[in-house]
C-alpha cells in the first residue's frame, strides 16, 4: 500500500495534470533534442570513422597535371608517408538518351590488378571490373538509382572529347564522395552528377596518361606534420603541375560532413539548455505555488512529527515524477526523431550504411540533467519548507507585503485605475518572476524568430546569387582555355542571345601566414551576365590592377581592401602575383576571387583565352541549343542555372525546410508553457482575490483584466525582447555556420519575426481564453471560504 | 427584469422578504440540505444578526441574499424586484450598486493600499462617497497610503467596512466580521458597522458565532438545521461599546 503522502503526491499530480504535462512536453523538446543530436553526431561521425578506415581514405590529395609514375616510389621512400597511390582522375560528360544536356562526370581510375591501396570503393551492387574488359565501369549508385541504370546496363560518356561506349558492371559508393555537389555548386544533385571508376589502362588511354598520373593519394602516421608534407609534395610536382596538395580536412566531401557534425555539435550545446532552463523555472513557480498554497498541511505535518526532510522529499518526488515523465517521453521522441533525421541525411550524404544509434550513456545523462533541472527548480522552494515552523504555518498567512516593492512613479500609477494599478504593482513585486517569465518567452520567440529568420534569409541567398549575381541562363565551361573565336561561335548559335566569356584558372592565395586553395574567377569589363556585386547589390567595376575577394575568401585570408595578397595562379605558366584588394564582393556561396578577364590573361601571357561562358538565350530554342552543345567536344560541361537553383531549393524543402515548422512549434509550445502555466498559478493565487472582486461587483470581464492583464503585458514585453534575441541568435547561427563554403546571412526578415511574434500570440491567446473560461466558473463562495 | 429596475426600488417593502426558501447542496449521497424552507422578512435599515451553530445555513442564507448563490426553491424578493429570477449580470449590477460585503478574513487586495482598496470600489459605484472620507468613518485617515501587509486585522476588518459602506450601499452582508479578532478590536469594528447602521440607515445583516452580538441588533435570527429556530426583536438595543464579549 502507497504511503499516505504518497498518495497525496498522486492526487496532487491528477490535480495540477494539464500544467504538469506542459512541463512534461517543454522538458520532453529539450531532451528529445539532446538524444537526437547526440545521436547524430555519434552515428555520424561513428558512421564516418569506420567508414573512412574500412576504405582507406587518403589523408593527402596531391593534384598535378601529370607525372610519371617513378614519383611515386620516391614518395613512399619519405620517412613520414605510410601509403602512396598514384591515380588519374578526370572530367567527363554523360549523354543519356533522354537528357537534352550532358551530364558532368567524374572518371576515377582503380589499378587493373589489385585493389587500391588508398581509396578504395565500396561495391553495392553488381561485380568489380574485370580488368581484361577495357570498357566496363563502376557507376556512383546514387546517380544510378536517380536514373534508374543498374548493373548491365551500357552508356556512353565524353572523355576528353572523345566520345566511347561503358559497360556498367556495378553500383559503387566511396568514402571521398559522401557527398557529391557538382562541381562550383554546394548542393548535391543525384541526378545531375556522376561518378565513374574505370580501369586505370582505358582511363590512361584515354586521358593520355600512360605511365603517369595525375593524383597522389598518401597516408600519414599517427602525429606527422603534415604541413611539411604538403610543401615537399608540392616541391616534387612543381615542375609537373602541382595545383597544390591540400589535406583531407579541406577535401569537399569531408569538409561537408565534419562541418555539418560540428555544427549539430554547436546546437546541441545552445538549443536543448534553453529548454531545460524554461522547464526548470516553470517547475520551480508550479512547486512554489503549490508549497505556499500548502503551508497549512506542511505545519500540520510537521506538528504531527514528520521532519522536513520527509516533507520536502514529498515535493521533490513531485518534480521528479514530471522531470522523469519528460525525459522518457523526450528519449521516445529523440530516438523517433533521429531516425527520421537519419534518413533524411541519407538523401545528402551517401554512405552505404546510417543507423541511428543512440548510445545509452545519452539516455542516461539526459535523464541525469532532467533530474538535475528538477532539483534545481525545486531547490530553491524546498529550503521554504525547512524554514516553516507548524505555528507559524498554521496561522493565516499575511498579506504580500506590497510596501517593500519598487515604487512606480505616483504621478504616473495615479493615471490608472485601481485594477491597472494593480496588475503593474503585482508584476512590479516580484521583479525577478516577472523578468524570468518574459525572458522564458523571449528565449522562445528567438529561437523560432532566429531560425525562421535564417530560413527565410536563405529564399533570399537563392534570389542574390541566381537573379542579381549571376543573370545568365545556362553556363558551359571548356575542356580547355580557348581563344576569343569560341565565344563568337557560340554566339552565332541558334537561340542564343548574349554571351560573355569568363576565365577560371586555380590558384592558392596566400596573405601572411594564411592560405587559401581556391579559383580567380576573370569576367570581362563591365559584365552583364555575371557581376561581382557590393553589399549594397550594386556592381563592383573589375580594376585593371587589382583582385576583388569575396567577403567569406576576405574572412578566411584575413585581409581588407588595400592588402596585397600573393596569389600562386597553378594554370598555364603558373606566375606568382603580388595582386592588391580592391574590394570586398557580397557573395552567398563558396569564396570566390574576380579579377579583369583582360588584366589576368595579361598577367598569364595569354591573351584572349576563356575557360567558359555565360549565356541568356531564348528558351524556344532550348532544346535545339541543348544538341549543339552535347555535340561539342570542346565543352567539357552545360550547367543550366534553373537546375542548380531547383536543387537548392529542393533541399531547403525537403530537409532544412522541414525545420521552419518545427521551429515553430518548438515556439509555441515553450510560449504556451510558461504562458499557460504563468496564468494558471497567478489564477490559483488569487482566486480569491478575484472572487472579492466580482462579489465587490466587478464584473467578469474586469475581474479577468486584473489577471490578463498581467498576462497580456508579459507577453507584450517579450515580443521585442524575443526579436532583439532573436537577432541576437540569428547574428551567432550565422557566426557559426558560414564558413568558406556557404555564407548565412544575417539580413533581418521581418516576416521571421512576424511569425514568430504571432505563434507567441497565439500561444498567449490560448492560454488567456483558457483562463478566462476558468474565470467565468469561478465558485464565489468556494473561492472565498479559503483563507489565503 | 430591465436594469433600471435596480434604480426603480419600492421602498416602502421590507428589504428582503423570504418564503418557503430551500438550498440543496449535492444530489444522492453527498445531498445537503443548507436551508429547509426559510419564511422571513427583514425590514430596511435594520441591523439584523444571525445566530447559530456551524453549518446551520447561516451563511448559505447570506450568500443567496448577496446574490454570490442562487436558492434551489422558494421565493425571495429585495424591495419589489423577485432577487430569484435575476440572472447572473443583473446580479453582478445588484452586487456592484447595492449590496456591500464584509468577511471574516477581509479580503483586501494586497496590492492596493487602504486608499486605493476603497477606490476600487468607489470608481465604479454610481454615487459613491468620498473614498477618504469612507476611511474617515472608520477611524482610518491616518492609515490611507498602507498597504494591507502594513494594517493589523482590525484596521484591515475597518479598511474592509470602509470599502463596503463608501459605495452607500442600501444593504451591508458581514460574515464572521470579527471571526479572526480580539475582542477588543472586534468591539471597535461592530462599533463602526452600528454607526454606519445609524447614520446611513444601512441595512446590515451579521453572521455570527457570539451570541453576545445579539445585543447590539434590532432582530435576532436563530438558525439550528437550515431552518429559523427563534426570531426575537429587540425592544432596547445596546451599543456595541456595552455588550459583553
Amino acid at each position: 500500500m502507497l504511503a499516505s503522502l504518497d498518495q497525496k503526491l498522486l492526487r496532487d499530480l491528477w490535480r495540477v495534470r494539464g500544467q504538469g504535462l506542459a512541463i512534461a512536453v517543454v522538458m520532453a523538446f529539450g531532451v528529445m533534442l539532446m538524444v537526437m543530436m547526440d545521436g547524430l553526431i555519434n552515428s555520424l561521425s561513428e558512421t564516418k570513422r569506420s567508414y573512412y578506415e574500412r576504405y582507406r581514405l587518403a589523408q593527402v590529395f596531391a593534384p598535378v597535371k601529370r607525372a610519371p609514375k617513378h614519383l611515386l616510389q620516391q614518395i613512399s621512400d619519405w620517412p613520414d608517408v605510410t601509403a602512396v597511390e598514384g591515380r588519374i582522375n578526370g572530367g567527363a560528360l554523360i549523354n543519356l538518351p533522354d537528357e537534352t544536356i550532358p551530364i558532368r562526370a567524374q572518371a576515377v581510375s582503380l589499378p587493373d590488378y589489385r585493389a587500391p591501396r588508398l581509396n578504395d570503393v565500396y561495391l553495392a551492387e553488381g561485380r568489380r571490373l574485370d580488368p581484361t574488359h577495357k570498357n566496363e565501369i563502376l557507376l556512383l549508385q546514387g546517380f544510378a538509382n536517380a536514373r534508374g541504370i543498374k548493373p548491365g546496363d551500357h552508356l556512353t560518356a565524353t572523355l576528353n572529347g572523345t566520345r566511347r561506349s561503358f559497360h556498367v558492371v556495378g553500383l559503387a559508393q566511396a568514402p571521398e564522395f559522401l557527398y557529391t555537389p557538382a562541381p562550383g555548386e554546394i548542393v548535391p544533385d543525384d541526378k545531375r552528377f556522376a561518378v565513374f571508376w574505370m580501369s586505370e589502362d582505358a582511363l590512361a588511354a584515354a586521358l593520355d596518361m600512360d605511365g603517369a598520373f595525375n593524383e597522389v593519394l598518401l597516408t600519414l602516421p599517427l602525429g606527422a606534420n603534415s604541413a611539411h608534407i604538403l610543401h615537399q609534395l608540392d616541391q616534387l610536382l612543381m615542375s609537373y603541375g602541382a595545383l597544390g596538395a591540400y589535406t583531407l580536412d579541406d577535401h569537399l566531401s569531408n569538409r561537408f560532413i565534419s562541418e555539418e557534425i560540428q555544427q549539430l555539435a554547436n546546437s546541441n550545446q545552445v538549443v536543448p539548455p534553453v529548454f531545460m532552463g524554461v522547464a526548470a523555472f516553470l517547475l520551480y513557480i508550479v512547486i512554489s505555488r503549490m508549497v505556499q498554497s500548502e503551508r497549512e498541511q506542511i505545519g500540520l505535518l510537521k506538528a504531527f512529527g514528520y521532519t522536513g526532510w520527509e516533507i520536502s522529499l514529498h515535493y521533490l518526488k513531485f518534480v521528479l515524477l514530471i522531470a522523469i515523465l519528460g525525459a522518457l517521453l523526450g528519449c521516445v521522441l529523440g530516438v523517433l526523431g533521429g531516425r527520421g533525421l537519419s534518413g533524411v541525411y541519407q538523401l545528402y550524404y551517401k554512405f552505404p550504411f546510417l543507423l541511428f544509434r543512440l548510445d545509452p550513456a545519452t539516455v542516461i545523462s539526459s535523464l541525469l540533467v532532467s533530474i538535475m533541472v528538477a532539483c534545481t527548480g525545486a531547490a530553491w522552494v524546498v529550503q521554504r519548507v525547512f524554514a516553516l515552523t507548524p505555528a507559524q504555518a498554521m496561522r493565516p498567512p499575511t498579506p504580500t507585503d506590497f510596501s517593500t516593492s519598487l515604487r512606480f512613479g505616483q504621478g504616473l500609477l495615479a493615471k490608472f485605475d485601481q485594477p491597472t494599478r494593480m496588475v503593474l504593482r503585482t508584476l512590479n513585486r516580484h521583479p525577478l518572476k516577472t523578468l524570468m517569465s518574459i525572458s522564458g518567452i523571449a528565449l522562445g520567440m528567438a529561437l523560432s524568430a532566429g531560425m525562421l529568420n535564417v530560413l527565410s534569409a536563405f529564399d533570399r541567398t537563392l534570389a542574390f546569387s541566381f537573379e542579381q549575381v549571376d543573370r545568365s541562363d545556362l553556363n558551359v565551361s571548356f575542356v580547355e582555355p580557348l581563344g576569343p573565336d569560341s565565344l563568337y561561335y557560340l554566339a552565332r548559335l541558334p537561340g542564343v542571345l548574349a554571351v560573355e566569356g569568363v576565365r577560371d584558372v586555380p590558384a592558392i592565395f596566400h596573405f601572411g601566414r594564411e592560405r587559401y586553395r581556391g579559383a580567380v574567377t576573370a569576367l570581362t569589363p563591365a559584365p552583364q551576365l555575371f557581376r561581382a556585386l557590393d553589399k549594397h547589390s550594386q556592381p563592383i567595376a573589375l580594376p585593371q590592377q587589382g583582385i576583388v575577394l569575396s567577403k567569406a575568401l576576405a574572412g578566411q585570408l584575413k585581409v581588407q581592401t588595400g592588402d596585397t595578397l600573393l596569389v600562386d595562379i597553378r594554370q598555364g605558366r603558373r606566375p606568382k602575383l603580388p595582386i592588391q584588394v580592391a574590394a570586398i564582393a557580397e557573395t552567398m556561396t563558396g569564396a570566390p576571387a574576380y579579377m579583369d578577364l583582360n588584366a589576368l590573361n595579361r598577367l598569364m601571357f595569354e591573351p584572349g583565352r576563356v575557360s567558359g561562358a555565360h549565356l541568356r538565350i531564348d528558351m524556344h530554342y532550348a532544346q535545339d541549343l541543348y544538341a549543339k552543345l552535347k555535340d561539342m567536344p570542346a565543352i567539357a560541361s552545360v550547367n543550366l542555372k534553373n537546375q542548380s537553383r531547383q536543387a537548392m531549393e529542393k533541399m531547403m524543402d525537403e530537409g532544412a525546410g522541414a525545420t521552419r515548422y518545427v521551429m515553430m512549434i518548438i515556439a509555441a509550445v515553450i510560449t504556451f508553457g510558461i504562458v499557460y502555466n504563468s496564468a494558471r498559478i497567478a489564477f490559483a493565487e488569487r482566486a480569491r482575490d478575484l472572487a472579492s472582486l466580482r462579489v465587490m461587483g466587478l464584473t467578469k470581464s474586469e475581474a479577468a483584466f486584473v489577471l490578463l492583464g498581467e498576462l497580456g503585458i508579459i507577453t507584450l514585453l517579450a515580443i521585442p525582447l524575443g526579436c532583439a534575441f532573436g537577432y541576437g541568435l540569428s547574428a551567432l547561427i550565422s557566426a557559426g555556420f558560414s564558413n568558406d563554403l556557404y555564407q548565412v546571412p544575417v539580413t533581418v526578415v521581418p516576416t521571421a519575426y512576424g511569425s514568430a511574434a504571432i505563434a507567441v500570440l497565439l500561444a498567449a491567446l490560448g492560454s488567456g481564453f483558457l483562463i478566462k473560461r476558468d474565470l467565468d466558473r469561478l465558485d464565489l463562495v468556494g473561492a472565498l471560504k479559503t483563507r489565503e | 427584469m430591465s436594469d433600471s429596475a435596480l434604480q426603480n426600488l419600492d421602498l416602502s417593502l421590507p428589504a428582503f422578504a423570504m418564503q418557503g426558501l430551500t438550498k440543496v447542496f449535492g444530489s444522492g449521497p453527498s445531498r445537503v440540505e443548507a436551508l429547509r424552507g426559510v419564511d422571513l422578512t427583514i425590514p430596511a435599515a435594520e441591523l439584523v444578526v444571525l445566530l447559530g451553530p456551524s453549518g446551520s445555513g447561516k451563511s448559505t442564507l447570506l450568500n443567496i441574499l448577496g446574490g454570490l448563490d442562487s436558492a434551489t426553491s422558494g421565493s425571495l424578493s429585495y424591495f419589489n424586484l423577485d432577487l430569484a429570477a435575476m440572472d447572473e449580470r443583473q446580479l453582478t449590477q445588484y452586487r456592484r450598486q447595492h449590496i456591500g460585503f464584509v468577511f471574516q478574513f477581509y479580503n483586501l487586495m494586497p496590492s492596493l493600499t487602504a486608499l486605493e482598496n476603497v477606490q476600487l470600489v468607489t470608481e465604479i459605484a454610481e454615487s459613491p462617497m468620498d473614498a477618504a472620507e469612507a476611511l474617515a468613518m472608520v477611524g482610518l485617515e491616518n492609515r490611507q497610503h498602507h498597504f494591507p501587509a502594513q494594517l493589523s486585522g482590525g484596521e484591515q476588518q475597518r479598511v474592509a467596512i470602509a470599502r463596503a459602506i463608501a459605495k452607500r450601499p442600501r444593504v451591508l452582508f458581514c460574515d464572521e466580521p470579527t471571526g479572526a479578532l480580539d475582542s477588543k478590536t472586534g468591539r471597535t469594528v461592530l462599533n463602526v458597522l452600528q454607526e454606519v447602521n445609524r447614520e446611513l440607515g444601512t441595512t446590515i445583516l451579521i453572521v455570527t458565532h457570539a451570541a453576545s452580538t445579539a445585543a447590539m441588533a434590532h432582530r435576532v435570527i436563530h438558525f439550528a438545521d437550515g431552518r429559523i429556530s427563534k426570531e426575537v426583536e429587540n425592544d432596547q438595543v445596546l451599543s456595541a461599546a456595552d455588550i459583553d464579549w
